[in-house]
């Protein structure tokens, strides 16, 4: 996938290799390495996913790193029916509003 | 050119930190361990109708305190008779950006402001991200909010993905990290690279902004009860929200108010480890961050933090994940109130609390927040599954698991919480003084009696015995 210049893209770039980590960190974190994703707008003319480039964040930063994705989106949302939590839910609308026998 | 290794980022802390914050904490510290919190607060912030008059400004405050009468029925339908106090729902979600965070970053970003710098930066996860986002550009100033987001294979919470993509919508750049204490790193080379308002949670606007809160709680329970409230319960998590509501209570008067806080228990999960990171359904408000901050308030991202959980907390309680999308899910079905996790948790220790107390006491849960994708139960629920965690109905306490099981309760009368031992809690804190390989000279007990929120003697007798047990690591 590409990019053109002025289109809206996240890079990901590494702060921090493993050896490099705080002291602190536990053994499964410490052996990763810290990475950093942004997004903004792509300076260069054209770019490939993967390919090192700039770009120039909402705040004016300009930040250096691999193309990750083009016009990213927000994937996140309400989730999946939850029977356990359904029915909980419908517990309580009872005590409420006295279930079917009021009807 | 500035070397960027993280031992030499984190030695520049210091200069780095009094360039971002505008204040000079070293006028402040006294001989031995103290320093001089009261001053500190004083000097560097404004009076409350000040603030008050600040938070007009962009909409900050006022939000309305609603008794929620379903639930305290219900409550009194499973205690004794005579018992079951009633509940008041402080409404925070209504706040520009949904959270009482807006009333902490509201000072911070007018102070940002004043001082005349360019844009204000916030280390943050949670609300408070969209709470700086929104109030900077109100104060027309950039903003950069950094949080840690993702796990090693790129999976984001969904609660901080929610907050990533709030804070994108008002404009703000949003760095997200993965797993790991040091984006307190990263965040210093920002401040260092774009010369911004370092805008902490831990600094004395951002508490002196949280006072109002208390404060509406006092005045509006005097108006609707005649009284103030008998019990404030308040999430805890950095210590921020249960320390500036709490003097905000004594500003206004309410000084035998208890203040109780409250974290959903996730003991046993490592907050620093990548593979445990996802495995929690709960991005704050839990003990992972309320046990370390209570106990070593210093450990912040500022020299002297104003967040002081002990000086103000009279119990600490704890509830489980399972109870707090239960209790999520009670709020909209039985008050029509759809509303997030984080005033919930202390809701849910309202409930368990409201049955063993007389029916003429009153609890206020001291805030709500905004809820949508990502941050519903049935987004974390199913986050959860996905991760391997085990959902199921059954005691929320007994079966509940952090990392392993979220039990739902089968019942409300299922709803309980754990009681935090404040003794053993007052002698963590004296530990990790301790640990530091401090020496305490006499005026210091003074000061401890005052974090502590005991007497001298008690601080004494509680050195003494900590002492005994503890090995200075230098």
């Amino acid at each position: 996938m590409s990019a053109i210049k002025g289109q809206w893209v996240q890079i990901r770039r590494i702060l921090l290799n493993p050896g490099e980590r705080a002291p602190s960190v536990p053994e499964d974190t410490g052996n990763l390495p810290l990475e950093l994703r942004v997004r903004g707008f792509l300076l260069e003319e054209k770019a490939e996913v993967g390919e090192l480039v700039t770009i120039k964040t909402a705040a004016g930063r300009n930040v250096r790193g691999r193309l990750e994705s083009v016009e990213p989106t927000h994937e996140h949302n309400f989730g999946d029916h939850v029977p356990e939590l359904a029915e909980a839910g419908m517990e309580l609308t009872k005590w409420l509003t006295g279930g079917d026998e009021d009807e | 050119m500035n070397d960027n290794s993280y031992k030499s980022v984190m030695s520049r802390r210091k200069e780095i930190m009094k360039a971002s914050v505008g204040v000079d904490y070293d006028r402040y510290e006294l001989d031995g361990i103290a320093f001089d919190y009261e001053a500190l607060m004083k000097d560097t912030s404004y009076p409350i109708e000040e603030i008050r008059k600040i938070q007009a400004e962009t909409g900050v405050g006022y939000t309305p305190l609603i008794e929620l009468k379903n639930i305290t029925r219900l409550v009194r339908s499973i205690s004794e008779r005579g018992k079951g106090a009633r509940i008041f729902l402080k409404d925070e979600a209504t706040n520009p950006s949904g959270s009482f965070k807006d009333r902490r970053a509201s000072i911070s970003v007018a102070r940002a402001r004043e001082l005349g710098y360019k844009g204000v930066i916030a280390a943050t996860s949670g609300n408070y991200g969209a709470a700086v986002a929104s109030q900077s550009m109100k104060r027309a100033l950039k903003c950069i909010i950094v949080q840690e987001c993702y796990d090693s294979n790129g999976r984001g919470q969904p609660e901080i993905l929610e907050k990533a993509r709030a804070c994108e919508a008002y404009g703000a750049e949003v760095a997200q990290l993965t797993v790991g204490p040091e984006l307190f790193y990263y965040f210093l080379l920002l401040l260092e690279e774009t010369g911004f308002f370092n805008a902490s949670l831990y600094t004395p606007y951002a508490i002196a902004g949280i006072e109002t809160l208390g404060y509406e709680i006092a005045e509006q329970s005097q108006r609707m009860i005649g009284k103030n409230p008998d019990y404030v319960l308040a999430t805890h998590a950095g210590g921020g929200n249960l320390t500036g509501t709490a003097r905000g209570l004594l500003k206004a008067g309410a000084d035998t108010t208890e203040v109780i806080g409250v974290s959903v228990d996730l003991s046993g999960l490592h907050m620093a480890s990548d593979y445990d990171f996802n495995r929690k359904s709960f991005t704050t408000g839990h003990t992972g961050f309320g046990i370390p901050f209570a106990v070593l308030p210093d450990r912040s991202d500022v020299p002297r933090n104003a967040a002081r959980a002990l000086r103000y907390m009279d119990r600490y309680l704890l509830v489980t994940q399972g109870e707090v999308f239960y209790v999520t899910e009670m709020l909209a079905r039985l008050e029509g109130l759809l509303r997030g996790p984080a005033g919930n948790t202390s809701l849910t220790a309202a409930i368990a609390l409201a049955k063993e107390l007389p029916a003429e006491k009153t609890i206020v849960v001291q805030e709500t927040e905004y809820t949508g994708a990502g941050k519903s139960p049935t987004a974390q629920l199913t986050f959860a599954r996905n991760n391997g965690i085990e959902i199921i109905r059954g005691d929320p306490i007994a079966q509940d698991s952090p990392g392993r099981t979220i039990s739902i309760p089968e019942h409300h009368s299922q709803i309980a919480y754990k009681d935090v031992n404040m003794i053993e809690l007052r002698k963590s804190y004296i530990k990790q003084l301790l640990k530091q390989g401090l020496t305490l000279i006499e005026s210091d007990y003074d000061y401890l009696s005052a974090e502590l929120k005991i007497s001298v003697a008690e601080a004494k007798r509680l050195v003494k015995e900590v002492s005994g047990n503890v090995d200075p690591e230098k």
